[in-house]
């Protein structure tokens, strides 16, 4: 050790702190409330990282995914910090697109063992953790107590979609605008295709054989469709087939749903009295099954990532290890009380008995993520990972392709077979053409 | 010798009129009101129309989420940039092509409104990558650039055919007194021409404020415009009408006081010489 | 007579605004003619390789095209004969000696400067929503079933968001030409006993021909690329039935990231907006000359 390395040390060490300190980070992130409320806590992040700014994209999810993408694919360095679903976290990975997040891993404080494992499971490729998870999630049965007390029936924990069925068209009341079921209508591979795909997989259908062929031409696809349609047809609200995730928890939480099979995440906002009607009167159960071994419920994540090739990394990670710490979590519980925290991130979350108090949903919450398999989604072997989508780059726009075709069975403008060939054969196109199958 | 009308048809000419008036304004009058309401007040059946508990939560909800006038203020750039840049370039051209025209001024004219027609979407990628290469991605010059090149088929065409109508005879007896081009220029024809200037810029700047493609996919933070702002409020996890019109309300406000303010001149170029 | 001197000099005067334009076309143009022979998902790099018309063949063999087809000319048709007889009316009404009529100017103009997205969500949201739209408040109050307008009528809902906003435009042209219409002409015309009907076809209608055709030649240009209502509200859908062609190359540009494919269909695009272009033409040239 000579003073020459000394000194180059320290003059390395202020020019790094020169520009740490002109440090900016961009953030690209959804419009969901979770993620607002991380906006609105970033002094937080400021007051103890010095030095480093944080600038906010907040958009609406579907131009978020455009937006990001093409940036992360052309290599544009627009943004700092992305915030990218479960789904692309391992696609990009596996392209090396996404920084490693190696120093969170490695760090005890930030414990990523304490992650829920299905979810670390699907940020993870080769033994590498590429996303960090902010808020997790999977799906269940929210249902109105009051309503089914009326009509005499008691929901099990575990229910059938045979019960779901004849619960919901007994509830239904049309004249007092109380629909049985609400379900997903709108088109969107995030939108009904999630629920309508992880519905399939409890009726045993799947999206390709082993060898990457689609199977919209076989009956259980047929069953999942016909079963949906003839229920909605009977027991859901009007214009189902434009309702998506936000006009659904509007419905439900303005009174006009029995129940509603939707995001666990959504537990946190029917059970809020200040924005739902219903908010003492909510149950939950399980996502129902047919007997065959698997639920209907799937499994999501919104995670924070670090593009590859950022210049920004080490404050990039600050900043992600800051967002989905166990500290943010006592931050928000401090700040909006512990039924609003991010959930089905942590196992840590679930085992705080503060937070099984404020949140009467969180056992439920935490068995519909755990019950999720990703790796195995469906009762008959696939080629594919994920729950209620496929994770190749080509999925997007099929699983769009094929939901406008479900959500126009829905609406009464094509009939289910109508709708399952065309499903069919733009899917055999689409993949055609993208070279599957692939050796 | 104005028509004597009755009374009474004027009276029932003038419900009409003010029955659908109000009908096609209504939707934009229901988003102010809306982004006075709460949340609760926003979606209530049957609906409230004035008498609800007014408030301005919604406003302050919004601007402690974005920076408004930092939108406010790249939307401002970056329309009267490209319309005064596009004026720039587009008043020689508009004024060869009134006064010296060819057998192909047409086809040149048909030609630059037909480059409007190609979807802007299948240009993005192309757009995108030259943007990334020389840095102009999240800039308000890069914003400017494009802006001025999508409009300024329209600035020409609307220039041209308001040249169009400035009659030949008083060029001809400028260049009788021995005036250059450069005097016939300044001294003649902009006077004569101003008011098709005028509501040329405005018309511009309209479009340029409202351009939601170019603008959303080429800037992510500092030269972000107002349809930005906009993408932060549409289908959020939650319904939040009132917000949505807050927010709505406030990316609207500027253009339409500009565009009432200032009607008079809009109308006059918006005839495209339709009107002799 | 132009002199040698003039013309050169209109030529440099030209030359800027060609030259930009030229470019801005030819270089994007260039560049997605090019993708568009090429297998070339941005999602996956590093496997472009040329496939020929491949990307052609499947854009224009998907069912899907000739929805789109369909749609983008009935929504530009639909508009188009919306806003025409609409602005004639409204400038016919507007014209009449009636109590404010700047007021009503003011009201009726103001849908114009409205950005497309907050038009559509402001449709979409708060008039055609089928459970909290105001739409469906009406129907329920009459004793009616409320209409589920995106999901049932998709592509009359996209045509009536688009019009209203287009609506204003037509009008003003329209009142403009009216009002220019010489009063002793019309008056002539009355004292001849002409009725309403008579003087509206002989006299009224031939002056706004030009109006007209300035409508059908501007509204056409930005009818074609009709985006962000459809983005908004229906996402194309059910099905395909309100997906015009724009949406379509948006779908496999941003959906699907198939630059290769959405390429082809720009390039398809871009030829039948230039077929549009030469019918215009020819209406222009016979209108516009006069």
């Amino acid at each position: 050790m000579t003073l020459k390395t000394i000194l180059l040390g320290a003059v390395s060490a202020l020019a790094l702190s020169g520009i740490a300190s002109a440090e900016t980070l961009t953030i690209a992130t959804v419009n969901n409330g979770d993620m607002i409320r991380m906006q609105k806590l970033t002094d937080d992040f400021k007051a103890k990282n010095p030095g480093i700014d944080v600038q906010w994209v907040t958009l609406e999810e579907n131009v978020l995914r455009q937006r990001v993408t093409t940036d992360v694919a052309t290599k544009s360095g627009q943004y700092d910090i992305m915030t990218i679903g479960i789904y692309e976290a391992p696609i990009w990975g596996k392209q090396g697109w996404l920084a490693p997040l190696d120093k969170l891993s490695a760090d005890a404080r930030y414990d990523a063992n304490d992650l829920l494992p299905p979810i670390r499971s699907g940020l993870t490729v080769n033994g590498k953790l590429y996303a960090a998870p902010f808020y997790g999630e999977s799906s269940m049965v929210m249902y109105r107590k009051d309503l089914f007390d009326k009509a005499g029936l008691k929901m099990p924990d575990a229910p059938t979609w045979t019960f779901i069925a004849d619960a919901a068209r007994k509830i239904t009341d049309k004249s007092t605008e109380t629909y049985g079921i609400c379900l997903r209508g709108k088109a969107g591979w995030g939108e009904n295709m999630a629920f309508l795909t992880a519905t399939a997989n409890s009726f045993g259908a799947r999206w390709f054989d082993e060898n990457w062929k689609p199977q919209f031409d076989q009956p259980e696809w047929k069953n999942t469709l016909d079963f949906y349609v003839k229920l909605m047809k009977d027991a859901g609200p009007p214009g189902a087939s434009s309702n998506g995730f936000n006009e659904n928890l509007a419905l439900f939480q303005t009174g006009k749903c029995g129940m509603w099979i939707d995001a666990t995440v959504a537990a946190s906002f029917v059970t809020n009295p200040k924005e739902s009607k219903v908010a003492d009167k909510v149950g939950f159960a399980l996502a129902p099954d047919n007997g065959l071994g698997k639920r209907g419920n799937w499994l999501w994540s919104w995670n924070l990532a670090i593009p590859a090739g950022s210049k920004k990394v080490e404050a990039a990670e600050k900043f992600i290890a800051w967002a989905t710490s166990k500290d943010y979590l006592n931050l928000v519980a401090e700040k909006e009380g512990w039924a609003n925290v991010p959930p089905g991130t942590r196992t840590s979350l679930y085992q705080n008995a503060e937070y099984q108090k404020a949140a009467s949903f969180a056992k439920m919450t935490l068995d519909s993520i755990n019950s999720a398999d990703p790796k195995k989604p469906s009762v008959k072997p696939v080629p594919y990972e994920g729950v209620q989508y496929v994770a190749i780059p080509e999925f997007q726009g099929i699983g769009t392709a094929v939901g406008q075709q479900f959500s126009a069975a829905l609406a009464g403008q094509v009939t289910v077979d109508q709708a399952l060939q065309s499903a069919q054969q733009l899917t055999e196109r689409e993949m055609k053409k993208a070279g599957y199958p692939k050796k | 010798m104005a028509r004597k009308v009755s009374t009474r048809r004027k009276l029932v000419m003038s419900a009409i009129a003010w029955t659908l008036g109000i009908l096609i304004f209504f939707p934009i009058l229901w988003t102010v009101l809306t982004s006075f309401k709460s949340e609760g007040d926003a979606i209530a059946s049957p609906p409230v129309f004035l008498f609800f508990h007014w408030t301005t939560e919604n406003y302050a909800e919004v601007q402690s989420r974005s920076d408004y006038v930092l939108h406010f203020w790249n939307s401002v750039v970056m329309s009267l940039g490209s319309t005064l840049l596009g004026l720039v370039i587009a008043i020689p051209a508009a004024w060869a092509m009134a006064f010296s025209p060819t057998r192909r001024t047409k086809d040149v004219l048909m030609w630059m409104l037909s480059t409007k027609m190609m979807p802007p979407v299948g240009a993005l990628i192309p757009i995108y990558l030259i943007f990334r290469d020389v840095g102009l991605l999240d800039t308000r010059i890069g914003l400017v650039v494009v802006l001025t090149l999508i409009n300024l088929p329209i600035i020409v065409w609307m220039l041209y055919t308001y040249f169009k109508e400035i009659p030949g005879e008083i060029l001809e007896a400028a260049r009788m007194d021995g005036a250059s081009l450069a005097k016939e220029i300044v001294y003649v024809l902009t006077p004569m021409a101003i008011p098709g200037i005028a509501s040329t810029l405005l018309l511009n700047i309209i479009l340029a404020w409202n351009e939601a493609f170019w603008t959303l996919n080429l800037t992510t933070s500092k030269a972000a415009p107002l349809t930005t702002f906009i993408a932060s409020y549409s289908s959020p996890e939650g319904l939040f009408y009132a917000k949505l019109s807050a927010a709505s309300t406030m990316a609207i406000a500027p253009i339409l006081i500009l565009g009432w303010f200032s009607q008079k001149q809009l109308v006059r170029g918006l005839t495209f010489g339709a009107v002799k | 007579m132009a002199t040698t001197h003039t013309r050169s000099a209109a030529r440099l005067m030209m030359a800027p605004s060609v030259i930009l334009l030229f470019a801005w076309m030819i270089v994007p143009l260039g560049m997605t003619i090019y993708f568009s022979f090429l297998r070339y998902n941005l999602l996956m790099p590093g496997m472009e390789e040329f496939t020929g018309f491949l990307n052609y063949s499947f854009f224009l063999s998907d069912p899907a095209f000739f929805d789109a087809l369909t749609n983008t000319l009935l929504l530009v048709g639909g508009v188009l004969a919306i806003t025409i007889i609409g602005g004639i009316a409204f400038a016919l009404l507007l014209d009449q000696p009636i109590f404010g009529q700047g007021i009503v100017r003011i009201l009726v103009i103001a849908p114009f400067f409205v950005m497309p997205t907050v038009s559509a969500l402001v449709w979409k949201n708060m008039f055609m929503n089928p459970v909290n739209g105001l739409l469906a408040w009406i129907a329920r109050s009459l004793g009616f079933q409320p209409v589920d307008f995106l999901a049932s009528v998709p592509l009359l809902s996209v045509i009536i968001i688009v019009a209203w906003q287009w609506l204003p435009f037509a009008t003003l042209i329209m009142l403009t030409a009216l009002q220019s219409l010489d009063e002793e002409q019309k008056e002539a015309a009355e004292m001849d006993g002409a009725g309403f009907v008579s003087r509206f076809i002989y006299i009224v209608l031939p002056h706004m021909a030009r109006a007209i055709t300035v409508v059908i030649l501007i509204e056409t240009i930005f009818l074609l690329s009709v985006f962000a209502e459809i983005l908004v509200t229906t996402n194309g859908g059910p099905g395909t039935q309100s997906t015009n062609l724009t949406y379509l190359v948006y779908a496999q540009a941003l959906l699907q990231f198939d630059i290769g494919g959405a390429s082809a269909g720009g390039i398809v695009a871009v030829i039948l907006a230039n077929i549009v272009a030469i019918f215009l033409v020819r209406l222009i040239g016979k209108n516009l000359e006069a």
